[in-house]
């Protein structure tokens, strides 16, 4: 007898418990971010698409050197370049000198998982991860994305 | 009040104008209330605060397409919703809101409350049998077992509040409390010492009566997909949603009449209808707060609580109540 009382007040007073949280939670500030309004920062090491970095000059870091070609397991990167020649002054005199220039560095996205091989082989801090995440599509066109062309973008 | 033709269609009207306003906009306090528990904003885009919300729910509800199940028993499938919301109007004739405003008051008010309170597990009888859905069937049983467990307990406790006032006119009863807080059925007399327990089973009783988390074994989402209205769209739906509303309207005023005094004041200054409203949406807030701090429980869990700990301690109360009345 006194332990079906004793159960009865316990589980009266649980319960009683339990309003006080969630009174008390009532009360506290929203936590929620209302998405298409407000956006939260995405924390440093979010793993977006791959994205080219740029130089002080606004021309890609990248030496064409084809590392990151290379690492991608699912080969999404395809890169092409040319051979310019450039003069620089050397020791009181001109010299030409040849430097690969980028052209295209085309990503396909469809095909990427992010592991972020081309990343870490890169030498030269050239690409990075980028911060997006607002892609939806019905067109698998959309995923192939032109780096080159929206590093420019970027800089208009 | 004389019940003539003109005073019964007002007050219809009036009626089912109030309950539909109430269904509409504790839906838009249900979201608004949890949606601050669990620490979100809750619906605030369609108008201030969200409040256009509840019409375009409405008018959402109201263009879609009424679909019947093949296979369904179509008149029972039809006649359910409107079953489930009609009892819910008609119990709003009786209730008095303040002493002058009641629609009909009529000396057997608690019992004509109770009898159409029972046609709810009807209702939902008829929804789970005529949608032919396995789910609809045993959510059907299940409520169905809840609200007639349940109302034994809550009967036994009004019996004790019916003979302790000697009147089932809730009009009377309100009265009977009237002047201060002192004079509620809530807190404890001479003749009836446990009328705090007997409140909290009431209370109880009503939140299994209308269904409500964590008693909602009738529409358990997790294992029984929605439960009777498994089978119902368009405003099918929208009736079943309106009558549980009205439903729990109906029980907060119920249990405001029959434990908090009514309209009347706690401290006996300016009895009206402001007390009434203010002590039913009282009521309505803490149903809604429950429902969003408990989780459901198991269909043994609530059958046993009645069976084991409900209908004991009510009817303890009983007898003790009228042993005591005939002493003193």
């Amino acid at each position: 007898m006194g332990a079906y009382f004793s159960e009865i007040f316990r589980g009266l007073q649980s319960l009683a418990i339990g309003m006080g949280i969630t009174f008390k939670e009532f009360f506290q500030p929203v936590v929620t971010v209302p998405y298409p309004y407000k956006t939260i920062k995405m924390s440093a090491r979010y793993r977006g698409h791959i994205e080219l970095i740029e130089n002080e000059e606004g021309t890609p870091n990248c030496v064409a050197c084809g590392m990151c070609q290379r690492a991608c397991p699912s080969g999404c990167i395809s890169l092409a370049s040319k051979s310019v020649e450039y003069e620089v002054e050397v020791k009181g005199e001109m010299k030409t000198k040849k430097k690969k220039v980028l052209t295209k560095y085309n990503l396909n996205f469809t095909t990427c998982s992010l592991c972020g091989s081309c990343v870490e082989s890169c030498n030269f801090g050239a690409i990075e991860f980028s911060k997006e995440y607002n892609l939806a599509s019905s067109r698998k066109e959309d995923f192939h994305f032109d780096l080159l062309e929206r590093l420019k973008e970027r800089n208009s | 009040m004389s019940l003539t033709l003109l005073n019964a269609v007002v007050a219809v009207v009036i009626a089912i104008g109030f309950a539909a306003l109430n269904a509409a906009y504790l839906v838009w306090a249900e979201r608004r209330g949890a949606g601050r528990i669990q620490r979100r904003p809750g619906p605030n885009v369609n108008g201030p605060f969200g409040l256009l919300q509840p019409p375009a729910d409405g008018i959402k509800l109201m263009t879609k397409q009424l679909m019947i199940p093949g296979g369904a028993d179509k008149a029972l499938f039809m006649v359910a919703p409107v079953l489930a919301m009609a009892p819910a109007i008609m119990s709003f004739v009786t209730i008095p809101f303040s002493g002058s405003i009641v629609a009909h008051s009529m000396n057997i008010g608690v019992l004509m409350i109770f009898a159409f309170a029972s046609m709810g597990g009807l209702a939902i009888l008829f929804a789970g049998w005529g949608s032919r859905n396995k789910y609809g069937v045993m959510a059907a049983v299940r409520a169905v077992s809840q609200s007639i467990s349940y109302e034994v307990p809550m009967l036994i406790t009004v019996i004790t509040i019916v003979m302790m006032t000697g009147t089932m006119d809730l009009k009377e009863l309100a009265l009977s409390q009237s002047g201060g807080f002192w004079n509620w059925n809530l807190f404890p007399s001479l003749s009836s010492p446990l009328m705090p327990v007997a409140f909290l089973i009431f209370f109880v009783c009503t939140l299994a009566e209308t269904n409500r988390a964590p008693f909602d074994l009738g529409e358990a989402e997790s294992e029984l997909v929605a439960g009777f209205h498994t089978e119902y769209g368009s405003m099918g739906f929208g009736l079943f949603f309106m009558g549980e509303y009205a439903n729990i309207v109906i029980g907060a005023s119920l249990t405001t009449i029959l434990f908090l005094g009514g309209w009347g004041c706690p401290f006996g200054l300016f009895p009206g209808v402001w007390w009434f409203l203010l002590k039913i949406y009282l009521l309505i807030a803490t149903f809604i707060w429950i429902r969003w701090t408990f989780p459901r429980t198991t269909i043994y869990g609530l059958l046993n609580l009645s069976w084991k700990i409900l209908i004991p301690i009510s009817l303890f109360n009983l007898l003790l109540t009228a042993g005591l009345l005939k002493v003193f």
